[in-house]
């Protein structure tokens, strides 16, 4: 436990001591807030947060790789791998550590867009259960995208390919799946469907917290976290 | 003069009792794709003992030194550590040993102080024992003034230092040190070497070098390890010693060279005769076969012929003739191949 959070806060400190952490979290508040107020043009605007809710899965396509791309790329381009997996931390240690470090940091992120809800309270009567139930789901749509990026940054001691790999695969999860799905009928669309990150967090957006949706979102990250631990696992038998 | 008169393995040297053996390694082989990096190599290292690995650059002492800490596992063969296998025992031996690898890399985004804590957290250190632990290493490593910069600004020397104290920090039994001397100034290389010197009191040290007057000044054994062979393991001393196959005396000899060169080249047991004319003196290097003295012999004729003896001494090869005589004959015997 010691050493996963010794991992994790190192990672945190770096986070809030970068640029690139701010510049990340200026966009995703720019493009939020954008999401946010989309709908005061509509004659009759909705007291939701359901556009910021879709906005923000598609800002997490692109801040997702972007935040994670960092984590273990670097220590293998830097060398600093070495010292890392010769002392005594289990290989699911350091992709814990390093995960729950960008999982914080996105919580961070969505800790600031708080003030929507202070705003919509203020000045409306917005239901407070799409709110919740959106949250819950914006929350592990991110986990699962950030369990993605792990993965990328695991495979490649470059930054630049970490992330480019992993918004592609985040691409087709999010909206290449949606997409396919639209262009087939019956089972077959289904499949795609359910295959993807949209159809699922669409369920939150509206309302419902249904636990099928739940264990879709923890298993693909849980997926993606264990293939990331056997990929560092890997450089110790190739 | 071959390798093989050299002892290698199984030499008296080499025989060590297995309770006190801390490393044992035994038909080592890493290939990198098809190449061989390290090919059976066998050897072993006692408690507490300095061990040097010399060799040029690519000749497998890193890779063999990323076994050893259990950051790569060997292809073939098997190495223990403290009776530990490398691969089964992974955590166990990883647990044990202090590594610093020669590109010596660091969080440099971290301050000395914290990068100390957060590699003592990594090594499973308790809160009490990181907060003295640290303390002592920034003492030892005379890292005091720069508690508080960042690693990355740090000078090439002093981030050494930093990566000896990450080594020693959770006072490993097993310090693996591949090239600890290597871009430092003179001054700080002196120091390191007296360091490495001073934990190998009490620790069982690997290093790796290609400078050959560092491993013989700081090291018990020496393994000469040449395209991923052991070419020859022993003593500095010894090996100097089993390698003088052809021992070479320099007279200096007051008298007309062109008597004095026919005179010695006449001397039996002389193989060859050469003339260094110095200012002012005339000074002979005259080479022998193993085993003869011909420094009897020699004094005895100068005064025959009435001329003056000035100095004479025998010279004794050095470890890095022997590195050369040893890496080139290697490459000599590939050519013919």
């Amino acid at each position: 436990m010691r050493t996963i959070r010794a991992v994790a806060f190192k990672e945190i400190q770096i986070y809030f001591s970068s640029p690139v952490a701010y510049i990340v979290a200026l966009i995703f508040m720019v493009v939020g807030g954008a999401f946010f107020v989309s709908d005061l043009g509509n004659p009759f605007p909705e007291a939701s947060l359901s556009n910021f809710f879709q906005g923000a899965t598609l800002v997490m396509i692109l801040l997702a790789p972007a935040l994670t791309m960092r984590l273990l790329a670097e220590e293998q381009k830097l060398g600093t791998i070495e010292l890392l997996l010769t002392s005594p931390v289990r290989d699911w240690e350091v992709i814990l550590g390093k995960y729950l470090a960008s999982v914080v940091f996105f919580l961070f992120l969505l800790a600031l867009t708080s003030y929507y809800v202070v705003l919509l309270v203020v000045f409306a009567k917005p239901d407070p259960g799409p709110i919740y139930s959106g949250y819950l789901g914006l929350v592990l749509y991110g986990m699962a995208a950030l369990a993605v990026g792990i993965l990328t940054s695991t495979l490649t001691s470059n930054q630049i390919i970490a992330a480019v790999v992993g918004f592609g695969i985040l691409l087709v999860l999010s909206l290449g799946s949606s997409f396919i799905s639209s262009a087939l009928t019956g089972t077959w669309a289904n499949f795609f469907d359910q295959l993807g990150f949209g159809g699922h967090f669409n369920d939150f957006d509206l309302g419902i917290i249904d636990s099928a949706n739940i264990v879709y979102f923890v298993s693909v990250t849980a997926l993606f976290l264990f293939l990331s631990i056997r990929a560092l696992e890997s450089r110790r038998w190739r | 003069m071959s390798a093989e008169s050299i002892p290698v393995n199984g030499s008296p040297a080499g025989e060590i009792a297995a309770e006190d053996a801390m490393i044992e390694v035994r038909d080592l082989t890493h290939y990198y794709g098809p190449m061989p990096a390290v090919e059976n190599v066998n050897f072993t290292v006692r408690r507490g003992e300095i061990l040097g690995f010399l060799g040029p650059n690519g000749a497998g002492k890193t890779t063999t030194m990323r076994i050893l800490t259990g950051f790569m596992p060997p292809t073939r063969g098997s190495v223990t550590l403290d009776g530990f296998d490398v691969v089964e025992k992974s955590l166990e031996v990883r647990k044990r040993v202090g590594y610093l690898p020669e590109s010596v890399p660091l969080h440099t985004e971290m301050t000395v102080t914290n990068y100390l804590k957060y590699m003592g957290t990594l090594r499973r250190m308790n809160g009490r024992q990181i907060r003295r632990r640290t303390e002592d290493v920034i003492d030892v490593c005379r890292l005091g003034d720069y508690r508080k910069t960042l690693i990355g600004k740090l000078s090439k020397g002093f981030r050494q230092r930093v990566g000896i104290a990450q080594a020693i920090l959770h006072e490993p039994e097993v310090l693996v040190l591949d090239e600890p001397t290597i871009g430092i100034d003179p001054i700080q290389v002196v120091e390191t070497r007296g360091l490495i010197q001073e934990l190998g009191r009490e620790q069982t040290v690997v290093l790796s070098s290609h400078i050959l007057p560092e491993v013989s000044m700081i090291c018990e054994r020496v393994l000469i390890i040449h395209e991923g062979h052991i070419v020859a393991a022993d003593t500095p001393n010894n090996l100097a010693q089993h390698l003088r196959g052809v021992e070479q005396l320099e007279v200096e000899i007051g008298g007309p060279p062109a008597e004095v060169l026919p005179v010695l080249r006449g001397i039996e047991g002389a193989t060859e005769v050469s003339h260094h004319p110095r200012p002012g003196v005339n000074a002979y290097r005259v080479q022998f076969l193993e085993g003869l003295d011909l420094r009897d012999e020699i004094s005895r004729t100068v005064i025959n012929h009435d001329w003056s003896l000035l100095s004479m001494q025998v010279n004794s090869m050095s470890l890095e003739e022997i590195f050369l005589r040893l890496t080139t004959s290697e490459s000599d015997e590939e050519e013919l191949v």
